[in-house]
């Protein structure tokens, strides 16, 4: 019976779900405001998960539990291990902010519900069934509905909450109307028979695609791409910011696994039909985040939109793998999308912990206009800032632009009938995006400062985020490193 | 570490340090700092010519070890006749530029310092990679430093002129890196420059490839009609940036051409060559016109600048020995004049904050020692002989002509109004009696304003009396160059 289970190979999984319960039962008997204790329980146990999750990843080798309900691969271990870290870094830069907004004062929620979205994150990634997926969206997004909803005496947040609660739901019930199609289709909710009952090709095609139209829709609620976009803005502006960064970050991982094992371990012969889907998703994302964000005068408001249209070129990269049933570009073209969501995750999490940084109490900063002659004010932290913003903008030599030349060269390489052109638009689009990341360089650089105070970071806050805006500059330099370990993550994951 | 490394990188670590070295407390120390490693940087280049092969048209001081291993992306460098020159005169450029900026930024001056070092670098990697990607890293990252040069330091519509550098160019790079991408996935996976230039290419491809480095390139030199950012441009940017600017930025692009359409797409090339020569004379006419009429002194050497440029790009596309030798020596002088006329517009900014030539007049009365100098400055604008100035036009003047007589003789007449512009500027700003109060009020130049025009008077005479240096290390690798271009590449 325990073989069968072959718990051995979820030990990280298991260790930080026991690991949450402990800690929420503990921060009962913490009284301090600060909550240092279940803080510092909390970033251990991702630290030790995160290396746990690494080491399984260096290991390669692929490995199913709970009666193939359940897969640990490289792919999934590496994205757990940045989910863990990208978690990690929001935590920590996200306390002092909800200290000064008595966030932390009743309760340890936000790392006890951080944890567990964690969790649900986790099961996303590594789930092998339909209905192990859906359990695990559905812990994510309840976690997160809460964690949106943390701050109860803000109308905004509750509005946000409320929102994102209801298009959610929406999305969720999308997804879970299409497992059931697939379900009904090929009578299985284990994706690995699911993919050799189609491709057997003895099902029905219309009706396999009825129910992918559906499982796209709920993708696209996670991702959040156009049309699928209507919370994005208001939940990234309305949360608090830490719980912003909590969705903007580790949850695009969790996306982009769940589709990786969705669409492409899943549904792989149906990739005619589900690319042309992404490929109207990616164009409509590129154009309305990127001409939306040129209006935005709230900064959470632009990077929500930013990141629709960042979504549109990881859409870009799942779009790339098989042409004309030839999957041999699959390895290449899906591995540069994850790439580059893994590299649009930590240039987010520099981003809001600039943002959380200038944060003071009472006082939110995510106006543009808060970030004027922050070059006067502190050069260091200026600097972080624009090299985010540059890296946004693909402009070389920061990650952004190898995410950016991956993705491109994916497509480019596919030789599909208009690859070309529409390589030549995403750039185009990425021009009308440069204009509004740059509008954050000059006001820091070129305005006068609103105020002459000096900005003040802990010690913890300040190494991690100059490691995060390090790695900005270094991944960009020499992102060879972590391209060969998304590829050879990739070729495992198609090879079984 | 080679010697092409040690040129890209002492600069940019200096301008690191200066980052590193925090606010204005210690304005003195950033200074010096900036000028020994502007020095410095400039020492290491030295070797490059002395050690030059003149005999060689092949690619120089290679340095090659695998970056991005994923794309087969090299840290590939390498500099021949058609690069050297532009290595060593970006490092003789920021040298002047750090003097030039010595008691006129005040603040910021760290910043002010490590964004030229730091762009200095960048301008010499663009030079020296033989990578396509390394090149296109290069060649967008300098878009940053300038951005900032501009916008922090830039005149009172100083945003506006930002922006516009930033986007206008950055347009045509992105299609640029396109036709990169669509290059690497032809030649089976390669971004090796020297692989491409042998790839087969069928005739729409190469006309594609040939447009999108086009916009790129075009935008950067800038050919008419895309132009129009320059004079913007230049009128808001810091006298440094203006002088970079002008002096080594435009040269990215027309030396694009050489490395990148021209033997990449030698058929598109051929065939779109009538299109480039009339933008070319439309440039060298047209806004040599537009020049004369304009009011404030910037934005006169702007369109002036325009023009000159236009006299290269005519150079590349009439496809002789002569002519082509004759645009990179334009370039080459090109870069020390312009520099030197936004030096000498400097000087007088510093003193009376306007670049309107109505607020002028008479101060060679005031101003004896300077104006000996602008004098000098102008008339190799206007090309006369004995100055840098005259060389390279002459050359592409007569390539013109033994390519098609009537283009020659356009051209040709382009140095009227070269003439009448520049010495008109020269009648009104320092001719005559003192106009006004302020006029007369100016003090001469200092003895590091001397320093500064000295260096760069010497640079021009020098390349005007005796362009052999300058020539000699260029010749094979024209020559070689348009050898390979008039090999057609279309498959068989």
């Amino acid at each position: 019976m325990i073989e069968k289970f072959n718990l051995a190979a979820l030990y990280p999984e298991l260790l930080l779900l026991v690991m949450t319960m402990v800690i929420a039962m503990l921060d009962l008997f913490v009284t301090s405001p600060r909550r240092t204790l279940t803080y510092v329980l909390s970033l251990l146990t991702m630290g030790v998960v995160a290396v746990l999750q690494a080491h399984d990843a260096s290991s390669g080798t692929t490995v199913y539990s709970f009666g193939n309900m359940v897969v640990s691969d490289p792919m999934g271990n590496w994205l757990k291990c940045f989910s863990t870290l990208a978690v990690f870094v929001t935590v920590v830069y996200g306390r002092p902010y909800a200290i000064d907004r008595d966030m932390l004062k009743h309760g340890g929620e936000l790392f006890t519900l951080g944890l567990f979205a964690l969790v649900g994150m986790y099961v996303m990634i590594s789930g092998n069934n339909f209905l192990v997926l859906y359990l695990g969206v559905e812990l994510l997004a309840l976690s997160s509905y809460a964690l949106v909803a943390l701050r109860r005496d803000s109308a905004t947040a509750s509005e946000a909450a409320m929102k994102y609660f209801v298009l959610g739901a929406l999305g969720s019930g999308f997804l879970l109307y299409g497992m059931s199609m697939l379900y009904g289709a090929t009578g299985s909710l284990d994706i690995s028979t699911v993919f050799k009952a189609v491709s057997s090709g003895q099902i029905n095609h219309k009706v396999l695609v009825l129910g992918l139209v559906f499982v796209v829709c709920g993708l696209g609620f996670k991702f959040g791409v156009v049309p699928f976009h209507m919370w994005v803005p208001d939940v990234y502006q309305g949360a608090p910011t830490v719980v912003t960064l909590m969705i903007g970050g580790a949850h695009k991982l969790a996306a982009f696994a769940m589709t990786m094992r969705l669409l492409v371990e899943g549904l792989l012969p149906l990739a005619i039909d589900w690319q042309q889907m992404l490929i109207v998703l990616s164009v409509a994302s590129l154009l309305i985040g990127n001409l939306a964000g040129i209006a935005q005068t709230n900064l959470k408001r632009m990077i929500a939109f930013s990141t629709i249209s960042q979504m549109g070129f990881v859409l870009i990269g799942l779009y790339s793998g098989v042409v004309n049933g030839n999957t041999a570009a699959a390895a290449n073209a899906y591995s540069s999308a994850m790439f580059y969501v893994v590299t649009y995750v930590l240039t987010t999490l520099a981003v809001f912990g600039i943002i959380m940084l200038l944060a003071r109490e009472g006082f939110e900063s995510e106006e543009i206009a808060d970030f004027a002659g922050l070059n006067q004010r502190s050069p260091l932290y200026a600097g972080v800032m624009a090299l985010c913003m540059f890296s946004l903008a693909g402009v070389p030599p920061m990650v952004g632009f190898a995410g950016k030349l991956s993705v491109l060269q994916a497509l480019v390489a596919s030789d599909q009938p208009g690859a070309i052109a529409l390589a030549t638009y995403a750039v185009m689009m990425s021009l009308l995006a440069a204009f509004y990341y740059l509008r954050v360089v000059k006001v820091m650089y070129f305005d006068a400062p609103l105020t002459a105070s000096t900005v003040f970071a802990g010690k913890d806050v300040r190494v991690v985020l100059l490691i995060n805006s390090g790695l900005l500059l270094v991944l960009g330099l020499l992102p060879g490193a972590l391209m060969t370990l998304c590829a050879r993550a990739i070729v495992t994951t198609l090879g079984t | 570490m080679g010697l092409l490394s040690l040129a890209i990188w002492t600069p940019i670590l200096f301008g690191v340090v200066l980052l590193a070295l925090g606010r204005d407390e210690h304005v003195k120390t950033v200074r010096w700092i900036a000028l020994i490693g502007a020095l410095v940087s400039l020492a290491v280049t030295l070797p490059l010519y002395s050690g030059f092969d003149v005999s060689s048209s092949a690619m120089q001081f290679v340095e090659k070890a695998p970056w991005i291993e994923r794309f087969n992306v090299f840290y590939n460098l390498g500099v021949d006749g058609l690069s050297l020159w532009f290595v060593l005169l970006t490092a003789f450029m920021t040298v002047i530029v750090v003097i030039a900026g010595w008691e006129v930024i005040t603040e910021r001056v760290n910043q002010y310092m490590g964004a030229f070092l730091i762009l200095s670098g960048l301008m010499i990697g663009v030079f020296s990679a033989i990578d396509g990607m390394l090149f296109y890293v290069f060649f967008e990252a300098t878009l940053i430093p300038m951005y900032l040069i501009i916008g922090i330091w830039g005149g009172p519509n100083k945003i506006y002129a930002a922006f516009k550098f930033f986007l206008y160019t950055l347009l045509g790079s992105l299609l640029m890196l396109i036709a990169l991408i669509y290059l690497y996935t032809q030649s089976g996976g390669s971004f090796d420059l020297a692989t491409w230039h042998k790839l087969p290419l069928a005739a729409n491809a190469q006309t594609l490839l040939f447009f999108a480095f086009f916009a790129a390139f075009a935008v950067k030199v800038p050919m008419w009609p895309v132009h129009t950012w320059l004079p913007d441009v230049h009128v808001e940017a810091p006298t440094g940036g203006s002088a970079v600017l002008a002096a080594i930025m435009l040269k990215l692009g027309a030396y694009g051409f050489l490395r990148f359409s021209l033997p990449i797409a030698p058929d598109a090339a051929r065939e779109f060559a009538w299109l480039m020569i009339a933008l070319s004379l439309v440039a060298v006419v047209y806004v040599g016109l537009v020049a004369m009429v304009q009011e404030d002194m910037k934005k006169l050497v702007a369109y002036s600048s325009v023009a000159h440029m236009g006299f290269v790009t005519l150079g590349f596309f009439i496809f002789n020995d002569i002519g082509v030798s004759g645009a990179l020596v334009q370039m080459i002088a090109h870069g020390f004049v312009s520099g030197a006329m936004f030096l000498s517009i400097g000087v007088l900014y510093d003193r009376m904050h306007s670049r309107e030539i109505a607020s002028y007049g008479g101060v060679v009365n005031t101003m004896p020692k300077f104006a000996a100098f602008a004098l000098l400055f102008a008339m190799a604008n206007c090309g006369l002989p004995g100055t840098a100035g005259f060389v390279g036009e002459w050359m592409v003047i007569l390539g013109a002509i033994k390519y098609n007589f009537w283009i020659g003789f356009t051209a040709a007449s382009a140095l009227i109004f070269g003439a009448a512009y520049t010495l008109w500027m020269v009648k009104r700003v320092y001719l005559g009696p003192v106009a006004n109060d302020h006029v007369k009020a100016l003090e001469d130049i200092n003895s590091r304003e001397f320093l500064m025009l000295a260096l760069l008077a010497i640079a021009v005479l020098a390349m005007g009396v005796f362009p052999k240096p300058f020539t000699d290390v260029m010749d094979v690798s024209v020559a070689d160059l348009l050898k390979h271009v008039a090999i057609s590449k279309l498959p068989q």
